[in-house]
């Protein structure tokens, strides 16, 4: 299970990399597991939309399970992923990096405080797979 | 009884299983109300309960015992014997769900060969694997749309002329959501065609519903409604009766971004209004929106080319509360009835059968319009069924012709007032020349007094 | 060997079925509206005949073999029923006919409406909702209406047990109703506290499928349905499970106030490789009032001295939720669901859910050395099982029904209910045999061992039949869902 220390989670399996007043989200390790061959993702936020911590802002499918993703926090659009929807898979083979879904400025940064850190994500994972 | 135990059996098992009675296993139902004497009639052996039937079967008049040009959305039409032969197998009927594919491609390729011909009969790129019927298609074509805007497009509008049923159905469907039906409440009269819709479309339109050909059997071209709707954003349904497809335009040519139905007429019987089938297709850019069981293509671990229920990361079992639809049964057995008249009769049969049904009711329209007294309701083209204006209200002319064992038509004064003299009337392929004359016969004494 | 499709053998100018010529003169074709090409396949009647004959040859059917898919209610499907609802004078009724031309199919509807009234114990009946999930949207539609219709429109939270199947919250969702989880307890039955936390004045219901997905009748039910009632809700039973209640308890008794009934499963309708079903409705008696539109009411009394019958008519219930579909029901299931009661009569149908439950617990005698099973009670008419064993961890319950089917039966439901981890959920129903039963539990502990011995057997499962394992990512990614000749591929 890998769980990047430098990045923040929350309870539904999104990750968020902050940096500077920009954040870029996806989902772990985690839930790509769970998920198992992920065949499709839509992207639905645009760039330019506002989005409020807790929208849905993209949906990934496997074979056997559909989730949203939801914005970890509220900010504007910067950019989206354009390689996602022709190349679901790498959501399984790189969920940190190639498979992020949406960059965001963050308009609220004290909604970072209420997010997990690795160490707390990383519990509640454990606590899941008993 | 189907149950096979014997006395002895029941006494091995109980004691297996460790207890004496097989009321023991009963002891979590609460005491006071446990085995109630249920007031039922006795039992019949098969014998007795086929005699049973046969008389209550007696005492119903059919479509086939009566001169049939009843229609409104359930056609008496011809029914090959070889689509119940196939229907009648049990690796067909006693199968469930094809949830384990390798012992189920029967039933995969069944649907998939289905899906096939729904799509190209329809003109639209993809078909799932049905709904109920031609009402509840409309209402998740409704549902579809709905969740395509994310809720933030509220109207819907549905066209007067839409089969009074499936409005209903629509209505009931969407009481707990924001949807907002409007259309058929006398913002559009039900006489004019479907482009009086337009003005009624904006920027809050959802979805457009209009029916080809519509409950008054006329058909026109969809192109206007569809660019209309386009431009403002809005997607367009239109609800269509198989048959006639076998000789008009398909919906997808005129634009339609969903194309819904009944297709009963496909092989299927009257039977009283059920079971039924629907049909659902649509672009495949809004594949992933449709609800309903979708047959897909692939191969198994030995190369063969197999076929699988895919998509299904969207289905009420795994999405659960965020589906968008809850459903789960399709109409297995009457899609495959469908596949299989549509087979039999092939592109040229259907062909046959769709212009029988229109030469006979034009024939039929131009005589009944040549009678004193009547006169056809509107000018527009029509399929298979018209509305005749009568001298007296179409329920008299009904009762009247009931008594030469004739079902007259659909008297339209229930669902549209001022419509009270107003008879829709429908003609198949199943309605011989000489029925017509009788047809004019009955008709000439109602109006002559 | 993979058949060819439809669009692969046509074969331009063949037509399986030919009709006549018009015995009427032909009127001009509708301008601009005339199709130019009907992509349908030309085929000849034999060709058509034995390709969808071999094809059938690929299933699995009831008539072919063991089918204990838990919650489907697999039973066998009484031939006399087929020939029933073909008979002529129901097959050839149009739904609009005139109500004096049809008395017979109404006779069958309202007297198939008054006998689930009596199974179910319930004052009401609706026969239109076409299928199981049909008629649960039509019971929160009505418990929705209800609240409505007194003013209570802060009644908006559907509470479901984890367990449940999901057509209950896709169901809840669909109606506009909040969804709220609530838990079951360690014994399976639904968690008083999780319950007792959400019974507030914002409860519009409860759904409760009883026995539930575990097989299990819940040891609370009573109390569960008083609480939910003294917080002002009402109570919607998924008749699902039916078949385990069939003359033992009436759930109307119990005290639950909507309730579907599934015809093709307690009630012996055919399957039809995905349908069609039929999901008749049923209601206490606060709320008929709300029944969908229309049920069959007498119009006329019986005449009993004069041998008059009574005369029967369709009618619209004063505060109906409205239609659910077009026309009355599924007739055709209709009457196959009466000819099953009537063969049965009251003692035929307790006999039913006798022997149910007993091939069950039967079943999960055999297994339970072999199986861990996660929830140890008497079960009702189905019971789980977990399809894994801590020492051989790469095996799953996946595995096991893929095995099962080189033994030529169907596997049970699998991953289903959620909350138990690689559940294996087995109906064995009433209509299977001891020497059936005994033959599946050898075939299961046989599997157990192979897990142990030959793990590789199983999972590269099944082996005999005539497709092996399907390649689900690709047909999702690469979605073929139509017709395309290999000739244009």
């Amino acid at each position: 299970m890998n769980i990047p220390q430098d990045l923040k989670y929350t309870e539904n399996d999104e990750w968020i990399r902050v940096e500077g007043n920009t954040g870029t989200i996806g989902i772990t390790d985690y839930a790509q597991d769970q998920l198992s061959d992920v065949v499709f993702v839509e992207v639905i936020a645009q760039v330019g939309e506002k989005m409020e911590k807790g929208d849905a802002c993209a949906t990934v499918e496997s074979v056997k399970a559909a989730a949203d993703v939801y914005m970890p926090v509220s900010g504007v659009i910067l950019e989206v992923n354009e390689k996602l929807p022709d190349a679901p898979e790498i959501v399984n083979t790189d969920p940190y990096g190639a498979a992020w879904m949406v960059k965001l400025e963050i308009s609220d940064p004290s909604q970072l405080d209420s997010l997990l850190d690795a160490a707390a994500y990383e519990a509640r994972c454990q606590a899941r797979m008993e | 009884m189907f149950h096979p135990h014997t006395d002895a059996d029941r006494e091995a098992m109980l004691k297996t299983i460790g207890v004496g009675h097989v009321n023991e296993l009963f002891n979590d139902v609460p005491a006071a109300h446990r085995f109630p004497d249920l007031n039922l009639p006795p039992p019949l052996t098969e014998m007795e309960a086929l005699a049973e039937l046969q008389g209550l079967a007696g005492a119903n008049e059919t479509a086939r015992d009566l001169v049939c040009f009843l229609g409104a959305g359930a056609y008496n039409h011809y029914i090959p014997a070889a689509v119940d032969a196939i229907l009648r197998r049990g690796e067909f009927y006693t199968a469930y769900t094809p949830y384990q594919p390798e012992i189920s491609q029967g039933t995969l390729q069944a649907i998939f060969e289905y899906q096939s011909l729904i799509a190209g009969l329809t003109g639209m790129e993809v078909s799932n694997a049905s709904h109920y019927d031609g009402a509840t298609a409309v209402a998740e074509a409704v549902n579809m749309a709905h969740h395509h805007f994310r809720g933030k497009r509220p109207r819907v509008i549905l066209s007067p002329a839409l089969h009074p049923h499936y409005r209903e159905t629509v209505r009931t469907y969407t009481r707990g959501s924001n949807v907002v039906v409007s259309g058929d409440q006398g913002e559009v009269d039900p006489a004019a065609g479907p482009d009086a819709l337009i003005p009624l479309i904006d920027e809050s339109t959802a979805l457009v519903v209009a029916a080809y050909p519509d409950f008054f059997g006329r058909i026109y071209d969809y192109t206007a409604l569809a660019e209309a709707a386009h431009q403002a954003g809005s997607l367009l349904a239109i609800s269509t009766y198989p048959t006639a497809l076998g000789l008009l335009k398909p919906p997808g040519e005129f634009g339609a971004d969903i194309v819904t139905g009944e297709g009963q007429p496909l092989g299927i019987p009257l039977s009283y209004g059920g079971p039924y089938l629907g049909l659902f297709a649509t672009r495949q850019e809004y594949v992933r929106k449709m609800a309903g069981r979708l047959v897909g293509e692939t191969v198994d671990n030995r190369g063969q080319r197999a076929y699988v229920l895919t998509l299904t990361a969207r289905e009420q079992h795994i999405r659960r509360e965020r589906a968008t639809s809850n459903i789960c049964t399709n109409q297995g057995l009457m899609a495959l009835a469908a596949t299989v008249y549509l087979s039999l009769l092939g592109r040229n049969g259907l062909r046959q059968v769709a212009e029988l049904c229109y030469h006979k009711a034009h024939h039929a329209a131009d005589r009944i319009a040549a009678l004193k007294g009547y006169e056809l309701w509107s000018d527009a083209p029509f399929f298979n069924e018209f509305v005749v204006r009568c001298p007296v209200p179409a329920q008299d002319v009904t009762d009247a012709l009931l008594e030469d064992d004739i079902l007259a038509g659909y008297p339209l004064g229930k669902d549209y007032p001022g419509l009270e003299n107003c008879l829709l009337v429908a003609v198949t392929e199943m309605n011989s020349a000489e029925e017509f004359d009788w047809l004019c016969a009955a008709l000439e004494e109602v109006s002559n007094g | 060997m993979a058949e060819h499709l439809m669009c692969e053998i046509s074969v331009p100018g063949r037509q399986g079925v030919r009709f006549p010529e018009p015995d009427v003169p032909r009127s001009p074709l509708p301008e601009g509206l005339v199709r130019e090409d009907l992509p349908l396949p030309e085929l000849a009647e034999i060709d058509v005949v034995r390709y969808f004959t071999r094809l059938s040859q690929l299933n699995h059917g009831v008539d072919i073999g063991f089918y204990p898919l838990g919650s489907c209610t697999m039973k066998y499907n009484p031939k006399i029923n087929e020939e029933a609802a073909r008979l002529p004078g129901f097959s050839q009724l149009h739904p609009l006919q005139p109500s004096d031309t049809v008395q017979g199919a109404l006779a069958i509807m309202y007297q198939l409406q008054e006998w689930l009234k009596e199974i179910g114990g319930v004052a009401g009946v609706s026969l239109q909702p076409a299928a199981g999930a049909h008629g649960e949207l039509t019971g929160v539609l009505i418990i929705r209406a209800y609240h409505r219709s007194r003013g209570d429109e802060r009644r908006t939270k559907i509470l479901i047990p984890d367990s449940a199947h999901g057509t209950n919250p896709a169901t809840s969702a669909m109606s506009g109703m909040e969804v709220v989880e609530i838990k079951s307890d360690a014994r399976g039955n639904v968690d008083l506290e999780s319950l007792r936390a959400h019974c507030d004045d914002a409860l519009a219901g409860l759904m409760l499928t009883n026995p539930n997905t575990l097989g299990l009748f819940d040891e609370n039910v009573e109390e569960v349905i008083r609480l939910v009632h003294e917080a002002g809700g009402l109570v919607y039973g998924d008749g699902a499970n039916m078949n385990a209640l069939l003359g033992i308890v009436r759930p109307g008794d119990l005290g639950f106030d909507v309730l579907h009934y599934n015809l093709h499963k307690t009630f012996s309708t055919p399957h039809g490789g995905g349908g069609p079903g039929s999901g008749p409705v049923g209601v206490a008696a606060h709320l008929v009032d709300f029944l969908p539109d229309p049920i069959v009411g007498i119009l006329e009394e019986a005449e009993e001295d004069l041998e008059v019958p009574p005369l029967y008519g369709l009618i619209t219930p004063a505060k109906t939720i409205g239609r659910v579909k077009a026309f009355q029901g599924h007739f055709g299931m209709i009457v196959r669901a009466y000819t099953y009661i009537r063969m049965h009569g009251p003692e035929g149908l307790r006999a039913i859910a006798e022997n149910a439950v007993l091939n069950a617990n039967y079943l999960l005698a055999r297994l339970r050395e072999t199986y861990h099973i996660p929830y140890d009670r008497v079960c009702m008419h189905e019971f789980v099982v977990e399809g894994r064993w801590p020492d051989v961890p790469d095996v799953h319950a996946l595995d096991i029904a893929k095995r099962l089917m080189d033994f030529r039966f169907h596997p049970p439901t699998n991953y289903f209910p959620l909350i138990v981890h690689e559940a294996l959920m087995i109906e064995p129903t009433e209509t299977e045999s001891k020497e059936t039963l005994d033959a599946f539990a050898e075939t299961m502990i046989r599997i157990a061992q192979e897990a142990r011995s030959d793990p590789e057997v199983l999972k590269t499962a099944p082996h005999n039949t005539p497709y092996g394992r399907l390649d689900e990512v690709k047909a999702a990614k690469e979605l073929v869902l139509c017709c395309v000749p290999e000739y244009i591929r």
